[in-house]
């Protein structure tokens, strides 16, 4: 009996799940294929040219643009240590200090709300808008660090802190903890949430202090949400170009320069659209990786 | 009004089938209970009537029209969810005129008919309140009112009075069951309670395994058990059965009687039982042990009513009887019953 | 006897010291993580009220306002500069993403919620790693792609590709709201006499309602936060959006008009953040719901 199945008259074809599903589904798909999927292979098909701006053939070179910039362009390498050296740095801060910000922000005190306004406004502001202001604040002649350090007299004269290379990159580090600590931090506020009352109940009658319940309790216990907000961490710090564009914009002379502002400075501005997208493509074997990582254990922790 | 009637369906859930070959039909203005534990397919039956679910196999008529692939909104039915579904952005008012809407009725004839159901079921002094602040009671009849108000040539009732506290549940199946009478339409409703099915049902059909084991007045099913399953599936506590060769012995507690209250004048069919524990529950007596020449470890349960004095006492064989009438005979191996004529051999213990 | 009251009397003072400390620990850790996290934005509102000749002077004191406060650097920016110009391609922009990514959002998440599709969840999934995709990969295949469809130095680009961002997050977001909303609400609708779509946009969607504001919210905050996709597909003024034309346009060859871009970075962050501060926890809890009920 197949009548059983199939709507006898087109006008309730939408009332049919069967229907509707894939109707509902299609433009999103189609949308991010075509602009995601779509271009994501074009970035392939690119870092195999030697496709430019001005010369958009996309004659077939194989990885020869890998081999260029790998070999011949020591920028690129340097690029490479700097993105490598960014994110481990910048997320071992990031996850201290998010988990120390995480656990001030669950607890109730007066003001939580303004607190968390202000803790919350590195992330929340446009990074580059963010970053303006602490390019005013690293500023070469009128930052009020060096202010500050003058007036209680470490100081003579200025740091200038963008403008030699390990400082810039301490700088840049720096900025990068600032903003994504927020981020980190309400990671983990849900994680610290989704911990049950009982458990700590528990831990304080038996008498833990703080640090025992720290260690043997708290991080435990939240270790799977604590990776993943350190991954989230990784994959910003790696992708993001923001901070170093308008702070240093990779300077001085390619001292901070990371993956990601190269590739936009190679591509973009240099018109060399292979090179730049095999620039930006090395970046995809690391990301897989820790999207992988992040969704094993937010499926372990059942958060995502 | 119409009579709903269902052929041959069936609903597979991937290899599993929830409802497995159903037939069955109302009649005009009828009461019928879809009784069974959950997960026996009563409910996925009465969504495949409302058209939520689309069956496998099979066919649904209303009013002796196939509504097969029709959308549950040209089915002219209405139907109150076990959680009353109401919407909670609307206030009840809007509730109730809910489906008029959808009808295309004007505001004066939506007022109308809302008032005229609100006063039937009397709330109307809840109209302008949202269902948050609605008691389970009050909910229950707002969700009924707006199945009320389209005048639905069926109602299909899934569960409806679950949610109720046990007090409350009393007085809601009173007023159910009146205002069914009243407007005499044509009403399915699905439980898992007993009680409930037994008090309001015309007929009840019992479910399990997505099939249906029995279909019959309240006294028909209780009294002649198609099958082991609805012999013990209705009842508390449910029938005795004792198993013996090829045939099961069923008899229910209220018939499993001392012998010399039993004998009023028919023949009776006795037993040795020994008791274990005597239960006192006000009203009557419940027995726990088991019989003699059966398998001890069955459980046999006696309900002595307060009128019935004789003293038992524990851990002793009694004398009990069933009046011969009373007792039923299954077939072990398919749980089927069977005429006491059709027996090989005279089962006298 | 003695001996001993006196012992609970000092534990019962000892444990008033710890609670006393650790609130202490509290309220100095919010304080100093508030005042690391705004220092540059307070800096920047002092700053954007100075006058030329108290700022740049080395030696007055920078938190200080050495000379009389003055509006001018604000005015400078509002009517001298391209903000305002900015400000509204950031608004049509950031309007047109909340509209593309409700359009296409909303009716896919309600079917990877609700209509039983066996592959619903894996594709939940991957739309999600979708997100994961950093416009960093992206920038350099997607300016072929807008230059080919002609549409750089336009805000077309920015609000054909946006939605490539707001699309799989809200997808996400809005399907935990969906799956929050109970079946019944809708098949109820639909056994009142509603088509599906009827019940849906009757009952469901004024239900969600919270989650699609959090959508907006968000669609129209990525809008303002984005930076690399505006940078390379706009070069010009007239397209450029507040986090690009900001941190480029404000700097007169080397003259840095330091107030007028703090001014920018303060009016515009400050209601940003504001806004998303206050739907945060519309955020969380509509990922969690996602997660839970999933």
């Amino acid at each position: 009996m197949t009548t059983a199945t199939t709507p006898r008259q087109p006008r309730y074809l939408l009332d049919n799940e069967r229907v509707l599903a894939p109707l509902f589904m299609t433009p999103a798909v189609l949308y991010i294929i075509a602009l995601v999927g779509f271009p994501f292979v074009l970035s392939i098909v690119l870092s195999l040219t030697d496709a430019t701006v001005g010369n958009p053939t996309y004659d077939f070179v194989g990885l020869e643009t890998f081999r260029r910039i790998l070999f011949d362009d020591p920028v690129f390498r340097t690029a490479l240590w700097n993105t490598f050296v960014f994110a481990v740095i910048a997320n071992v801060l990031v996850v201290v200090l998010a988990k120390a910000l995480a656990m001030v922000l669950v607890s109730d005190f007066r003001g939580k709300w303004f607190v968390r306004f202000l803790v919350l406004l590195p992330w929340t502001a446009p990074v580059s808008l963010a970053t303006i202001t602490w390019l005013w604040t690293l500023d070469s002649i009128f930052s009020p660090i060096d202010w500050v350090l003058r007036s209680v007299g470490l100081l003579d004269g200025n740091i200038i802190w963008l403008g030699k290379q390990n400082l810039a990159m301490s700088s840049v580090i720096a900025v990068h903890t600032w903003r994504i600590v927020p981020l980190a931090a309400v990671i983990m506020m849900a994680g610290l949430t989704s911990i049950p009352q009982e458990i700590r109940d528990a831990s304080e009658v038996d008498g833990a202090g703080f640090w025992r319940k720290l260690f043997q309790i708290t991080i435990p216990l939240m270790a799977p949400i604590i990776a993943v907000a350190a991954l989230f961490g990784l994959i910003l710090t790696i992708t993001d170009m923001s901070v170093v564009f308008v702070l240093t914009r990779g300077g001085p002379t390619h001292g901070t320069q990371v993956l990601s502002t190269w590739a936009f400075f190679k591509g973009i501005e240099g018109g060399s659209l292979g090179q730049g997208a095999a620039i930006a493509l090395f970046l995809f074997p690391v990301l897989v990786a820790v999207a992988a990582l992040i969704l094993r254990m937010a499926r372990r922790r059942e958060v995502l | 009004m119409a009579v709903v009637e269902v052929r041959g369906i069936r609903k597979m859930f991937g290899d599993v089938p929830a409802v497995d070959g159903v037939d069955l039909r109302t009649e005009e203005g009828e009461f019928l209970v879809l009784l069974g534990p959950s997960g026996c397919g009563k409910t996925t039956l009465l969504r495949m009537i409302a058209g939520l679910e689309t069956p496998s196999d099979g066919e649904v008529f209303i009013g002796g029209e196939s509504v097969n692939g029709l959308p549950p909104r040209i089915r002219k039915i209405a139907m109150v969810f076990q959680s009353y579904a109401l919407y909670p952005h609307m206030t009840v008012f809007r509730n109730i005129a809910f489906p008029l809407k959808a009808e295309g009725l004007d505001r004066d004839e939506q007022r109308e008919k809302v008032e005229w159901a609100a006063g039937l079921l009397d709330i109307t002094r809840l109209l302008e309140r949202r269902p948050r602040q609605l008691s389970g009671g009050e909910r229950q009849r707002v969700a009924l009112a707006r199945a009320l108000v389209r005048e639905p040539d069926v109602f299909l009732l899934d569960e409806p009075l679950s949610n109720l506290d046990a007090k409350l549940r009393a007085a809601a199946r009173d007023d159910l069951l009146e205002f069914q009478r009243r407007v005499a339409t044509t009403t399915i409703y699905v439980t898992h309670d007993q009680v409930e099915a037994m008090g309001m049902g015309d007929r009840i059909a019992v479910m399990n395994h997505g099939k249906v084991h029995q279909f019959g007045t309240p006294e028909h099913v209780y009294n002649d058990p198609a099958d082991t399953f609805v012999a013990t599936f209705l009842g508390s506590p449910p029938m005795n059965l004792l198993h013996k060769g090829k045939y099961v012995v069923g008899f229910r507690p209220e018939q499993f009687l001392p012998e010399s209250v039993a004998n009023d004048g028919g023949a009776t069919t006795g037993f040795t039982y020994h008791v274990n524990r005597v239960e006192y529950l006000g009203a009557e007596r419940y027995l726990y042990g088991h019989v003699r020449g059966f398998d001890e470890e069955t459980k046999v349960i006696a309900m002595l009513p307060v009128t019935v004095q004789v003293p038992i006492t524990t851990d002793q064989d009694h004398r009990f009887a069933v009046a011969s009438d009373k007792v039923r005979y299954f077939l072990t191996e398919t749980g089927e019953r069977v005429d006491p004529e059709m027996l090989q051999a005279p089962l006298r213990p | 006897m003695a001996q001993a009251v006196r012992t609970i009397e000092m534990e019962r003072r000892s444990a008033k010291r710890r609670r006393v400390t650790g609130r202490f620990a509290l309220y100095a850790i919010a304080a100093s993580a508030g005042f690391l996290a705004a220092f540059p934005f307070l800096w920047a509102i002092i700053t954007m009220f100075k006058e030329d000749q108290d700022l740049y002077v080395k030696a007055n004191n920078p938190f200080w306002f050495n000379k009389a406060p003055t509006l001018e650097h604000v005015r400078f920016l509002l009517f001298d500069t391209n903000f305002l110009t900015f400000v509204r391609n950031t608004v049509i922009v950031g309007f047109a993403v909340v509209l593309v990514t409700l359009a296409i959002s909303l009716p896919a998440a309600y079917a990877l919620a609700r209509l039983g599709m066996k592959w619903g969840e894996r594709m939940g999934i991957g739309i999600f790693l979708v997100y994961l995709i950093p416009p960093t990969l992206l920038f350099i295949p997607l300016s072929r792609v807008v230059a080919d469809l002609r549409l750089q130095e336009s805000l077309w680009s920015l609000i054909i590709v946006y939605p490539t961002i707001t699309i799989p997050i809200s997808m996400w977001l809005l399907m935990g709201f969906f799956k929050s909303i109970p079946r019944d609400i809708e098949e109820q609708a639909m056994v009142d006499g509603y088509s599906r779509i009827g019940a849906v946009t009757r009952t469901v969607v004024p239900l969600v309602f919270p989650g699609i504001v959090a959508v907006v919210v968000f669609a129209f905050t990525l809008s303002a936060h984005e930076f690399i996709y505006a940078l390379t597909f706009n070069k010009a003024s007239a397209v450029k959006t507040i986090a690009t034309g900001v941190p480029t346009e404000l700097v007169r060859g080397d003259v840095f008009f330091w107030q007028s871009l703090q001014a920018a970075a303060v009016l515009v962050a400050v209601p940003i953040a504001l806004a998303f501060n206050f739907f945060l926890d519309k955020f969380i809890t509509g990922f969690t719901m996602g997660a839970v009920k999933g």
